[in-house]
């Protein structure tokens, strides 16, 4: 009898890239879970409180609870992630339990360890997290990330901050398809990455796992102009059910991100969609997101 | 390029991976959102993805009636570079393959004769890879990548397995349309790619 491998780099990086060109929502409830896969998502985060709420309420904000995420994973058939605090490997193991299909090890939650990020290469269950720069998304990869997100600004409904972190990485990224040997050598030492990683992401020319966007996405133009700026997906928190019609915003929100490049499309998607969630200027904050983790 | 061009479904999911592997082939990958992009194509790969998602937004962009026209219209004018193999059994039929959600779509836009049963080997914590014997390959085995895959559970009349796995088929063929619950597309193996859409005999 041949032998089954479970749980390999191939397999945690290729539910990642079946992803690709989709929408996956933050949800509350079983109820929000359905919504979102009624209206095309692909995916769906399970969280207590969306990105705008934790913001406002302040406090720690903790992986949800099981039950909750139970309820989800029974609602949906399309796969269900959900978040850890960045370094706690604890929750992380009982995600694992919970047997989610993807867990993100997120800045949207507070951090519980100020040193180190989970060791994602021990666990079964693929891991998600947050970068605002190439360096950043190389170390999560070498700690056995198989997939990356752009950080944004979560729970602003202002886009800046993530459009920011892509451009940011394509640019790192076509600088070092730039460099000669020994300039990769530094990069490398400087970032505390793996030489291998660094000259792959040389040789391909992007990262080598899927890259979304997050962070601050409202409207369907937001989701547009990510993809345009070559992410391979989009993750909406607070922007879908913080909005006037979440059920219209949500598939808007998957229609553009499917029709990224078709301006005629994405006219017609943004039509009469009401109110986009109340936006945050980034000055104005107390709190920045994508300043935890490093 | 040869001139071939091999249409994928481009809703969402995997597109890229199906088209680097046709690349290798020499066959130019077109991505396929519209009605009318069927037009410029001579057969069709549905990719990886989630299969609800790429169900609903096919039918709201008017895509699932073309497809299945496409599909079912015997053309004349088919290319002379598909397989041997494949040209023979497909009475003029574009060449279709579907893999994963793609096989699941295929039955359901009522063109595979086939029963099957999503999800049905698990959560992502039950996705696995094997190596595969498919005879049609000969007897170097093939990386099979099963994520969160579907089961076949009965084959119907007109449905030929080209291979199995635990005495489940995993490969199929009814006339021109392939589909293999695994994802041939994320390995550096091309045979079955090759096999299907490639200009010889992959033997």
């Amino acid at each position: 009898m041949p032998k089954k491998k479970t749980a390999t780099p191939r397999l945690k990086k290729g539910l990642s890239q079946m992803l690709k060109g989709g929408v996956i929502m933050d949800v509350v409830n079983a109820e929000q879970a359905r919504i979102a896969e009624k209206a095309g998502s692909v995916s769906v985060m399970a969280l207590e409180r969306v990105p705008s709420d934790i913001r406002k309420d302040g406090g720690v904000a903790r992986m949800s609870d099981p039950k909750m995420i139970r309820e989800i994973q029974k609602a949906v058939s399309i796969p269900v992630m959900a978040k850890v605090r960045i370094g706690h490997f604890v929750e992380a193991q009982i995600l694992e339990a919970l047997e989610v299909d993807y867990i993100d090890e997120s800045e949207v939650l507070t951090p519980a360890d100020e040193k180190f990020h989970v060791d994602k290469s021990k666990f079964k269950i693929p891991f998600v997290c947050g970068a605002t720069y190439l360096g950043e998304a190389l170390r999560r990869i070498a700690e056995g990330a198989a997939m990356i997100r752009t950080k944004g600004e979560a729970g602003t409904g202002n886009v800046v901050e993530a459009v920011k972190h892509i451009r940011t990485i394509n640019e790192e990224i076509a600088s070092l398809r730039k460099m000669r040997e020994a300039g990769l050598k530094k990069y490398a030492a400087t970032e505390h990455v793996p030489l291998d990683l660094v000259k792959k992401v040389r040789k391909l020319g992007r990262l080598p796992v899927v890259n979304f966007a997050a962070g601050g996405i409202a409207t369907p133009a937001d989701a547009a102009l990510l993809m345009q700026l070559g992410c391979d997906g989009v993750f909406v928190g607070s922007g879908i059910f913080k909005s006037k019609h979440p059920e219209k915003m949500a598939r808007a929100i998957v229609e553009a991100t499917m029709n990224f490049r078709d301006a005629k499309i994405l006219a017609k998607v943004s039509e009469g969609l009401g109110e986009a969630m109340r936006g945050l200027e980034i000055a104005t904050l107390e709190t920045k997101l994508a300043g935890r983790g490093w | 390029m040869g001139g071939k061009k091999i249409g994928i479904l481009a809703i969402h999911g995997d597109v890229a991976e199906h088209a680097a592997v046709l690349r290798k082939l020499k066959i130019e990958p077109i991505e396929i959102r519209a009605a009318e992009d069927f037009e410029k194509i001579e057969g069709l790969i549905i990719p990886g993805g989630e299969s609800t998602t790429i169900y609903d937004l096919a039918k709201t962009y008017g895509l699932i009636s073309p497809l299945r026209k496409f599909i079912t219209t015997p053309r004349k004018n088919l290319p002379t570079t598909c397989s041997e193999s494949c040209r023979t059994a497909n009475h003029q039929l574009p060449t279709i393959f579907g893999t994963c959600a793609g096989l699941i779509l295929l039955v359901k836009f009522g063109l595979l004769n086939v029963e099957i049963e999503r999800n049905a080997y698990g959560r992502q914590l039950d996705s696995f890879e094997v190596n595969l014997n498919v005879p049609i390959l000969g007897s170097r085995k093939f990386p099979g990548v099963f994520i969160r895959a579907p089961k076949i559970l009965r084959v119907g009349k007109g449905v030929e397995t080209l291979a199995e796995f635990e005495g489940t088929p995993i490969f199929i063929r009814q006339r021109n349309i392939f589909a293999a619950s695994f994802h041939p597309e994320l390995v550096n193996d091309i045979r079955i790619h090759k096999f299907i859409f490639g200009l010889k005999s992959p033997r």
